[in-house]
């Protein structure tokens, strides 16, 4: 028994060292030191503080709620602070729900959590959830020390830091001596009473407003600051944190002077030892771009310097309410050293001095290509490192690429002149490697193809784009006759895997040794790793945003270290393969027969089928696509560029606000440009017809052109109890119930003229354009489709002819009927594209045309199904069986290689 | 009998190897497993390796023998799955307390016999706490993230016992071990500290994970560090790691909790990675060659064996750590 010799056995041996720091931890390590900088706490996921955040997690959409905290973790917080106290959730139930959901997303639970409620039984259940070291936010003497102390031994056996808040039986502190009494008195119980660690009490000394006309209000930030000097200096190891925006309460509309209000305060409290907070960085100006004169009204108040302060400021504040920042140009950088000029101009995408300054530059250098290698890339150098760390996004740096390339155009008859002056000597490339990038065969998209090319353009790769739809063996050969470093392979449509597999299987057989980079949205991981890494020897690595891009071809063409790289990655691909194939095993699949069965039953007596107005097919041309502004979702276009949010939140989103602003109003000048000059070509074809659903899954269609049959494709994935497994055809009525029932098809364009446009644009180096154009025609091609959807339940179909929804309703597909497209979840098979094209004479009629893979083009335009039975959702098919694939093929009369072929993506492993 | 601190400052102190290893030496049949007092058990027992302790007890003080006599100072106890949780397959819940009661007694007779023997090398048992077979912060359920298959205070309540049965059979040590999941251990710990306050007693407490795979975190995802400050609210003998990797896969782990703890490090790794059946295959000299990189690089104070280690490796180990001084507890901060 232990009791009969602990003199043997020393509990620990702890030694005991001087300086402590708090550390936390996620899945990584957080660790606050004196030369940490101050830790930005992110708190948009509090019920209390956003009401999107409370919106979500009533109505349970824990998804949108998780984008949210992935949101603020990407945007830069360190921690996350999560609250769920509201009178009408379940505080406890929501916290460790969505604490859970937190668990399984590494890339947010990387960081720690800091557990927020007033209520002690949600700080507990929350403790019980989460791995890492987490801070409760809070505790205090609010209801005496009986609970204070209870509460504090068990966040130690928990394991958490925790945030004390300046509050006792009194009262909130709120002045300087009541915060120095309390907290005293907190730090002494804490330490002495209950042995808690120093060095995890963090101290809020409560923010309140200032320059409020109230005179006790006056020293409220001063108080806060002098507090914070005193608790750092006098109770050692702890921390002192609060929420800054209450500081500047009283200018609520006022963004200019609260910017800097914010600034003038942290810069303040953080000399005075304040460490960590909520603050928001879309509302901080840098304080040394604070105006003057601003500066000495804001300090005058923050720091109760003058009586007359408040005043002073109010009336300056009247003079700077409603004056865009933006518009004031301050060119006082002009002035500056050349250096600074080209770092400025890079960083800030601003091309409109920048021939001049490279002029200046060439002309103080011996050789022109100095000029790229010198000042060129140490501007660049800093964007890389800007956009590294998060302080740059993408539109920024798609900016900086144009002012590069401008800058390279202008330079490179100088340097082609040098050549022929001295051949010899301008062998010298600067080029850090050469990409090969290619959207695959059948493939028409490339937007994101291009930022990637950009983006590694800027990091000083040499590129070499061979566009869309390029066969494998120019790939090959280009490859070859190039020598590139690395290949890069872009597909959007579910075709292109196949492609990019079999590129994978000819880079082995001519026996290559460079790595492969797969990319775009139907690409995945789990693709990658188990069809297309087994077939090369070299590393092959998904790469599905533009900034992984250049750490991963940094890693890939670094020549010291790449070898190890390149079998890590083998490895882990290896590893992911064979947890994927295993994962994939326990799932359980119905037959056909079996899912058939089990299919989403319509009671057709009772169901409310409407005759269309207009049956037959219908043109659109010369349309006015003006007509569609009103249409734009623009929130896929935000994501286009890696920006992710919801529009129109994100515009005001603290992170990538500004940034979103920005952007959107860039696109918007491109818009109107294209509304007035009529830039892009727009035209739909569609058509109503009579349709019945034969043997299961097909749907019989006839029109003037003849009759045709969809096949649809059903779930086969066993479901739980009463939840039917789904196809297409179960919402038209079956030939056998002798109902006439009725669907449409149709084809949407806004492509045409987009590739000569953005040609234009490259011609003039401005990729920033030229993206923005294919994206913007993409937005339009989608905006077409709903436009077109609701013109066809209006009128020619007429079955919701009442209908007034939303542009955000409509989004959110709130209307009746659905509109699925092949290619996409419901109906995955791209085949029967070819079956809309033949029964609506796609091409001939409006000239869209499908490519090999099946992809369209222009690739701006949308095609799909209409259904109008009010039980018409949309699901996602999933995986489906060899049986399925068989029967496809007969039902359709053709081969079953050819239908395995197709169906590929969706066939069970 | 010297203070476990005072000999840990001294030179490095050799931890047992693998029990099942041991075991599978035996070929127990299903009613060798169930001894006559559970010849009526109503599920099968083969495979239940704690439950030897109470039907084969001579078998497995055989085994802490052999450890003891290739040169651990400490043997752990045979309790890796001695809690409610994992005893459900066998419906052996009831039987929790006498299984951790026994296997510490016996793994304590072993120990004090060695020590009288020895004076100079005073023996310790260490009780074994192992992860149990679900985990706290991780789903079961690929289709729902949220779900878990326990709580923490499911985990908490079933260590308790657990723990509070180790003590009373005389366990000097409490190991918790092959840590998957930070929060299961979490919960070990927080009971522990409850049995510890209510008895008004101090047990040293040593604390290893498991780092799954190269990806270098633990199979909750942490990193080293994370998991070394997740878990550092706890005063400890000792933090390490074991188990799933190899000796010399385990060295930049090591390294990590050699800078950053406060506390001993202790390491016993697998012998090697199993091959294409399973089974481990490195030498004892084969592993002893890798773990002499931790001694000559000062990254541990307690080594031992996990997986597919024998005695023979043991005593290679034990004959390699004579000739190194351990690593020094002073730990500069951050």
């Amino acid at each position: 028994m232990i009791e009969n010799k602990p003199e043997n056995l020393s509990t620990t041996n702890r030694q005991p060292s001087t300086r402590k720091y708090l550390k936390l931890s996620g899945l990584e390590p957080m660790i606050v030191s004196a030369e940490t900088n101050f830790i930005n706490v992110g708190e948009r996921t509090n019920v209390a503080g956003s009401r999107k955040f409370l919106r979500l997690v009533k109505e349970e959409k824990f998804d949108e709620a998780l984008d949210i905290a992935r949101h603020q973790v990407e945007g830069g917080a360190q921690v996350i602070d999560i609250n769920m106290d509201d009178g009408l959730i379940d505080g406890k139930e929501a916290m460790v729900r969505f604490l859970n959901l937190i668990m399984a997303e590494p890339d947010i639970a990387r960081v720690p959590i800091m557990i927020d409620s007033s209520k002690w039984e949600i700080i507990e259940a929350g403790l019980q959830v989460v791995q890492g070291k987490c801070v409760v936010n809070s505790i205090s003497l609010k209801e005496g020390e009986e609970e204070f102390v209870r509460h504090a031994k068990a966040i130690k056996r928990y394991g958490a830091a925790v945030i004390v808040m300046a509050f006792d039986e009194v009262g909130q502190a709120d002045n300087y001596e009541r915060r120095i009494e309390i907290s005293k008195r907190s730090y002494d119980v804490l330490v002495n009473q209950v042995n808690f660690p120093p060095e995890d009490i963090i101290f809020d000394l409560n923010i309140f407003p200032v320059a409020t006309g109230m005179e006790e209000h006056r020293k409220n930030a001063v108080d806060f600051i002098e507090a914070t000097r005193w608790v750092r200096e006098n109770l050692p190891h702890c921390s002192v944190s609060g929420g800054v925006s209450n500081v500047s309460f009283s200018f609520r509309g006022n963004n200019i002077v609260r910017e800097a209000m914010h600034s003038v305060f942290l810069f303040h409290a953080i000399k005075a030892g304040m460490n960590m907070g909520i603050v928001n960085p879309a509302m901080l100006e840098v304080y040394d771009d604070i105006p003057k004169d601003l500066l000495e009204y804001v300090e005058d108040v923050i720091l109760d310097r003058r009586d007359d302060a408040t005043e002073r400021l109010l009336d300056f504040a009247e003079t700077v309410k409603g004056v865009k920042k933006e518009q004031t140009v301050d060119l006082s950088w002009r002035e500056e050293p050349l250096q600074n000029r080209i770092t400025r101009a890079l960083v800030k995408g601003i091309d409109q001095y920048v021939v001049e300054d490279i002029e200046e530059a060439r002309q103080s250098v011996d050789k022109p290509i100095e000029v790229i290698e010198g000042h060129l890339m140490t501007g660049m150098n800093v964007v890389g490192d800007l956009f590294g760390s998060g302080k740059m996004f993408l539109p920024q740096v798609v900016k900086s690429a144009r002012v590069m390339k401008k800058a390279v155009a202008y330079l490179l008859p100088f340097i082609e002149e040098e050549k022929k002056k001295n051949p010899e000597a301008a062998q010298g490339n600067g080029s850090a490697g050469k990409v090969l990038m290619a959207t695959v065969k059948g493939d028409v998209h490339d937007i994101g193809k291009n930022i990637v090319s950009v983006v590694l353009g800027c990091n000083n790769y040499e590129i070499v784009d061979l566009g869309v739809m390029v066969p494998p063996e120019k790939i090959i050969q280009t490859a070859m006759d190039e020598q590139v470093d690395i290949i890069g392979l872009s597909g959007l449509i579910t075709p292109s895997l196949d492609e990019m597999v079999y590129l994978a299987k000819e880079m082995e057989r001519k026996n290559f040794n460079i790595p492969l980079l797969i990319g775009g949205a139907t690409t995945s991981k789990a693709h990658t790793a188990v069809k297309i890494d087994p077939q090369y020897k070299n590393a092959v690595v998904h790469v599905n945003d533009a900034s992984r891009a250049v750490t991963v071809v940094g890693d890939l063409l670094n020549k010291r270290s790449n070898q190890k790289y390149v079998g890590d990655l083998k490895e882990d691909y290896e590893r992911f393969r064979e947890g994927f194939l295993k994962r994939t095993k326990q799932k359980e699949y119905l037959t056909l027969n079996e899912a058939r069965k089990n299919k989403y039953a319509i009671d057709w007596s009772n169901s409310e089928i409407i005759k269309p107005n207009q049956l037959g097919i219908q043109i659109i041309e010369d349309f006015d696509i003006k007509k569609l502004e009103p249409y734009i979702d623009w929130t896929p276009f935000f994501r286009s560029w890696d920006l992710h949010g919801k529009y129109p939140a994100i515009l005001t989103d603290e992170v990538v606000g500004e940034q979103a602003t920005s952007l959107f109003s860039d696109a918007q000048k491109l818009l109107q440009k294209v509304f007035d000059e009529k830039l892009l070509g727009a035209k739909a074809i569609y058509g109503l017809f009579e349709a019945n659903t034969i043997h299961d899954d097909d749907i019989e269609v006839s029109s003037e052109n003849g009759n045709f049959t969809f096949r649809t494709l059903r779930q086969q994935l066993k479901k739980h109890a009463g939840k039917p497994n789904f196809a297409l055809s179960d919402f038209i009525a079956p030939k056998e119930s002798a109902i006439q029932d009725y669907m449409g098809c149709f084809c949407v364009t806004t492509g045409f003229g987009t590739a000569a446009l953005a040609k234009k644009f490259e011609a003039d180096h401005d990729d920033y354009n030229s993206i923005m154009i294919k994206a913007l025609a993409d937005r339009l091609a989608e905006a077409f489709a709903e436009y077109l959807h609701e013109k066809v339940r209006k009128d020619d179909w007429g079955y919701a002819n009442n209908e007034v929804l939303s542009n955000e309703e409509l989004i959110k597909e709130a209307y009746k009927g659905i509109r699925p497209a092949p290619g996409y979840p419901a109906c995955p098979d791209h085949l029967e594209k070819i079956t809309i094209w033949e029964l609506l004479n796609v091409k001939e009629k409006i000239g869209v045309e499908l490519t090999e893979s099946l992809a369209m083009w222009p690739a701006a335009s949308v095609s799909g199904y209409y259904f109008g039975n009010p039980e018409a959702r949309y699901f996602g098919l999933g995986k489906i069986k060899e049986d399925q694939v068989k029967d496809f093929a007969e039902r359709k009369n053709i081969d079953f290689e050819s239908a395995k072929k197709w169906l590929n993506p969706n066939l069970q492993d | 009998m010297k203070d476990i601190q005072k000999i840990l400052e001294e030179r490095i102190l050799v931890l047992d190897g693998a029990m099942g290893t041991m075991l599978q030496r035996h070929k127990f049949t299903e009613e060798d497993f169930r001894g006559e007092r559970f010849k009526d058990w109503p599920v099968p027992l083969q495979g239940n390796n704690d439950l030897l302790s109470i039907t084969q007890p001579e078998a497995i003080k055989e085994v802490h023998r052999l450890y003891f006599e290739a040169g651990a100072d400490i043997v752990e106890t045979n309790t890796f799955s001695g809690t409610t949780i994992a005893m459900a397959d066998y419906e052996m819940e009831n039987l929790v307390y006498e299984l951790n009661y026994q296997s510490a007694k016996i793994a304590k007779e072993v120990a004090d016999e060695l020590t009288v023997k020895e004076p100079h090398k005073p023996r310790f048992v260490a009780g074994s706490i192992g992860p149990t077979n679900r985990t706290a912060s991780m789903s079961p359920d690929v289709n729902d993230p949220g779900y878990r298959a326990i709580t923490f205070d499911e985990l908490r309540i079933a260590y308790k016992q657990q723990v509070e049965a180790l003590i009373d059979g005389g366990a000097d040590i409490l190991l918790v071990e092959t840590i998957f999941d930070t929060l299961n251990a979490k919960a070990a710990l927080f009971a522990i500290e409850e049995v510890k306050d209510e008895r008004n007693v101090d047990v040293p407490i040593m604390v290893s994970g498991t780092i799954t795979d190269a990806s270098g975190r633990t199979l909750s995802g942490q990193t080293a560090e994370a998991f070394l400050i997740s878990i550092s609210h706890i005063p400890m003998l000792s933090v390490g790691f074991n188990c799933a990797l190899g000796a010399s896969q385990l060295t930049p782990h090591l390294e990590v909790l050699s800078q950053k703890a406060d506390f001993s490090v202790s390491a016993h790794p697998n012998a090697g990675l199993p091959n294409a059946f399973g089974e481990y295959d490195e030498t004892p000299e084969q592993m002893a060659e890798q773990i002499k990189e931790y001694m000559e690089k000062s990254l541990v104070n307690i080594v031992g064996g996990c997986c597919g280690t024998t005695p023979e490796h043991i005593k290679a180990i034990a004959d390699l750590a004579k000739n190194y001084k351990p690593r020094k507890l002073t730990v500069e901060s951050c």
